[in-house]
């Protein structure tokens, strides 16, 4: 008997068949893996069972039982507890009151705190967690507030954990110990949902997968019977034959790599953030920065962009000595930066894709010289075709749109500034394997067109595939650089584990 | 593990040293000021700023702001002067009254609030001037209360020794400061205002009542001012639509400095009423000096404004 079974879910939303028919179950002890690009009907299916939809066709069983969850906190009591990929928690608060808000133990109708400190500790040591719960939630790191939340929606009565992205800004070290908590609750009898895109930490954490896409359920298998081309393969709908001769990117040749150096940073450095670096970049090149999170891969970058002013050593365009003192210098030497957080730093939702594409543009243009409204709808349009944008129609809040299409759009952006280098930090974070394959095969065509490109990435396949030469960090030091035969990855691993083989930079950070 | 528990005090401990140091200032300056009695006087004198920064208190921990609470104590104190005065209602019945308006008002500004998603200023401004408008509706001047209820009440104090006594207006101030204080602390609904004013995002996920919270803090803020009007009636025997102009603004200055910053989520009642008492300490040494225009007050809390809030600054960019 499955510990948690959903049979024949089906959801319309007006004109989408979000779901259809779809069957999951959950066994004691397992760690399930749901997986689908998005708008495959993952978080629908997950919404149904928190009580946030309310399905059309189909029934939940929890242990036999059928239950119908109005609310995320009704799914909760009924032993369902979600962790959602931000940390949905109060900074300013002790970390035993986050444990405990709402539901804290009263005696004599007071807060009992000395109950909650007793079962914060109880909490905190099932996770192996040894902090002081008398701290402030913002003393942690987001790894541990992470945990954190998660010992929060441990009830003891909780049955079923749902796991919604939860590793997407954590790193290698991190990730291991988010394992091996859900390794310790499994063996605890718990069910645990896992949602990620990240393929390896699918492979490496569940038991089982069940694969939707477009709202239909594709194949319920154990993971050891599958492998990652048929797994791609069956969430994105193409045959194994196609993803194979598709092994898209030459790009190692690097045939179009000109002689020119484009940038150049000598002894480039700042206290705290990077030791002085060296680093060359040429006409049509893709150089990979790669290192783990925090080791000074984007504190270099903003370097670059005259984000942050640096101590020591300067920079050359084309040979010419330049000072880089803010993004609006940079931007006027021709290079464009698309930072790690979209949301945050990058995109304006609330405005429209035409808006959101012409802004660098006009900012470079200066503001008294208004670009047509034309003339604006052409570029827009130009971008829309060339990036594959799906979006509606060009006035369409950015907002609205997938992770993806935000990240073209604000590629479009800059590419309408026409750059010559262009900085991407994470460019593929967030967005599902489809959209990740078209955005690296666009950073390839524009590249092979004379764009330089910095890409920066936490995922090592992801920059060992498709950067020409790749500069690696580790504790903000660049300790090696690697092209060629070199640059594969248990070469990258070594160095970012080890920071050994040649040590091009021998600076102390 | 201590240092950090002394780190978050810090706001609170700096808010008391300063304290300390006017009273002590002011003592040493200024002949006759250093009394048991002068001190006392503080609680009874401020007691109408002090009850409606209570409430303002929760307000603004919840990440919110109540514009109203002046215009209340000028609508309280003239409607009690009318009920007692001209349609002859005993006094206890009318601070029924009054109290009750003020919750309605302060319950229909948090709903407004809450449901049409507003700003509070706007919101809680045009309360300002409803509340305004309906004290000059009820009588466009200042009103005596003659009563014979008002004189026991205010012959109710304790006397401290010879020298001293505290009367009953501090006591209100008093006991109002320890019940905020340990809902602020103790109670479910103090707690989810801290959460509230921290992230509201996040009190929702985790499941708080937060409408139920979010309208509870107005409506409490418009308790308090309406208690502030009736504190103000008992303390001056009259009523005036023009009271409480602009000590909305004195309520917000004495819980800044009082360590609650506007963003909400960290302080306490307690910064509050230490807050009211440095407002206090100023005021009467500048009147006890004498020669100094009491506008100069004015000048000395809005430096002290400004001092605290850069503290809270420094202090928040350490964290």
């Amino acid at each position: 008997m499955p510990l948690l079974a959903m049979k024949n879910i089906t959801k319309t939303f007006p004109g989408v068949m979000a779901l259809d028919g779809v069957n999951f179950d959950l066994c004691s002890g397992e760690a399930h893996s749901l997986v689908g690009e998005n708008g495959a009907g993952k978080s629908t299916l997950i919404k149904v069972l928190t009580g946030v939809y309310r399905q059309d066709e189909g029934e939940i069983l929890l242990e036999d039982k059928r239950i119908q969850p109005l609310s995320p906190f009704e799914s909760q009591r009924m032993g369902v507890s979600t962790v959602y990929q931000e940390i949905n928690l109060v900074p300013e608060l002790s970390v035993e009151e986050n444990l405990f808000l709402g539901r804290q133990p009263m005696k004599l109708g007071r807060i009992d705190w000395k109950k909650i400190r007793r079962m914060a500790e109880k909490a905190l040591s099932r996770l192996n967690l040894q902090i002081d719960p008398s701290m402030p939630l913002s003393s942690f790191s987001i790894a541990t507030q992470q945990m954190i939340a998660i010992a929060r929606s441990l009830d003891i009565s909780a049955r079923v954990l749902i796991l919604d992205e939860p590793t997407s800004s954590l790193d290698h070290h991190e990730v291991e110990r988010l394992f091996s908590i859900i390794r310790k609750l499994k063996s605890e009898g718990l069910g645990v949902i896992f949602i990620s895109h990240f393929l390896d930490q699918i492979f490496e954490v569940s038991d089982r997968l069940t694969i939707l896409r477009n709202g239909q359920l594709i194949e319920t298998c154990e993971v050891s019977r599958i492998s990652r081309l048929e797994l791609v393969a069956k969430m994105t709908g193409k045959s194994i034959e196609d993803l194979k001769t598709a092994q898209p990117y030459s790009g190692k040749k690097g045939t179009n790599i000109g002689k020119r150096e484009i940038l150049k940073a000598e002894r480039l450095g700042r206290k705290k953030d990077i030791a002085p670096f060296d680093l060359q970049l040429h006409e049509g090149e893709i150089l990979g920065f790669a290192g783990l999170l925090g080791s000074g891969r984007t504190q270099a970058a903003e370097l670059l962009f005259g984000l942050k002013q640096p101590d020591t050593g300067k920079i050359k365009r084309e040979g010419v000595e330049v000072s880089i003192r803010s993004p609006q210098k940079a931007v006027q030497y021709g290079i464009g930066f698309l930072p790690e957080d979209r949301k945050t730093q990058g995109i304006f939702p609330d405005l429209s894709v035409r808006e959101n594409i012409i802004l660098a543009f006009q900012s470079k243009k200066g503001w008294w010289k208004p670009l047509s409204r034309k003339k604006q709808e052409l570029i827009t349009k130009n971008f829309i075709e060339t990036l594959q944008i799906k979006t509606a129609d060009m006035e369409k809040p950015v907002g609205q749109l997938s992770g993806g299409n935000q990240q073209k759009v604000i590629l479009a952006r800059w590419l309408a500034s026409q750059p010559e280098i262009i900085i991407l930090d994470e460019p593929t974070r967030g967005i599902d394997v489809g959209a990740k394959a078209e955005i690296e095969s666009l950073i390839h065509n524009l590249c092979s067109e004379g764009l330089s490109i910095i890409l920066i990435s936490g995922e090592l396949e992801e920059v060992e595939r498709n950067s020409h030469r790749i500069m690696v960090f580790r504790d903000k030091v660049i300790v090696s650089e690697l092209e060629g035969e070199n640059l594969n990855l248990p070469n990258i691993m070594k160095l970012i584990a080890e920071g050994e083989a040649n040590p091009r930079e021998t600076i102390q950070a | 593990m201590k240092l950090k528990i002394a780190a978050k005090n810090i706001p609170l401990l700096a808010t008391i040293s300063v304290f300390v140091l006017l009273f002590a200032g002011s003592s040493f300056f200024l002949k006759g000021f250093f009394s048991l009695q002068v001190f006392i006087n503080l609680f009874s004198e401020n007691a109408f700023l002090g009850i409606a920064a209570l409430g303002m208190t929760f307000v603004i921990l919840s990440g919110g702001i109540d514009l109203s609470v002046g215009a209340l104590i000028g609508f309280s104190s003239i409607l009690l002067s009318r009920l007692i005065m001209d349609i002859g209602i005993h006094p206890v019945i009318a601070f029924a009254i009054v109290l009750l308006s003020g919750v309605i008002l302060g319950t229909g500004m948090g709903c407004l609030i809450h449901f049409f998603n507003q700003p509070p200023f706007l919101i809680t401004l045009a309360g300002m001037f409803l509340a305004r408008g309906l004290g000059f509706v009820i009588k466009m001047e200042a009103m005596p209360v003659r009563h014979e209820f008002y004189k026991q009440i205010n012959a109710l104090s304790l006397p401290l020794g010879h020298t001293a006594f505290i009367p009953f207006t501090a006591f209100i101030f008093v006991i109002l400061a320890v019940i905020t204080w340990y809902i602020s602390l103790y109670a479910k609904f103090g707690r989810n205002i801290y959460a509230m004013g921290g992230s509201e995002q996040s009190a929702l996920l985790m499941g708080l009542p937060v409408r139920r919270t979010k309208i509870g803090v107005y409506a409490f803020s418009g308790f308090c001012a309406s208690l502030a009007g009736i504190v103000y009636s008992l303390y001056t025997f009259s009523g005036n639509p023009t009271a409480g102009t602009t000590l909305e603004l004195d309520a917000i200055a004495a819980v800044v400095i009082g360590g609650t910053p506007l963003i909400g989520g960290i302080g306490s009642p307690i910064g509050t009423v230490v807050g009211v008492l440095i407002l206090g300490v100023i005021q009467t040494s500048i009147m006890f000096q004498g020669s100094l225009s009491s506008w100069w007050t004015k000048i000395v809390i809005g430096i002290l404004l400004l001092a605290f809030i850069l503290l809270q600054n420094l202090f928040q960019r350490k964290l």
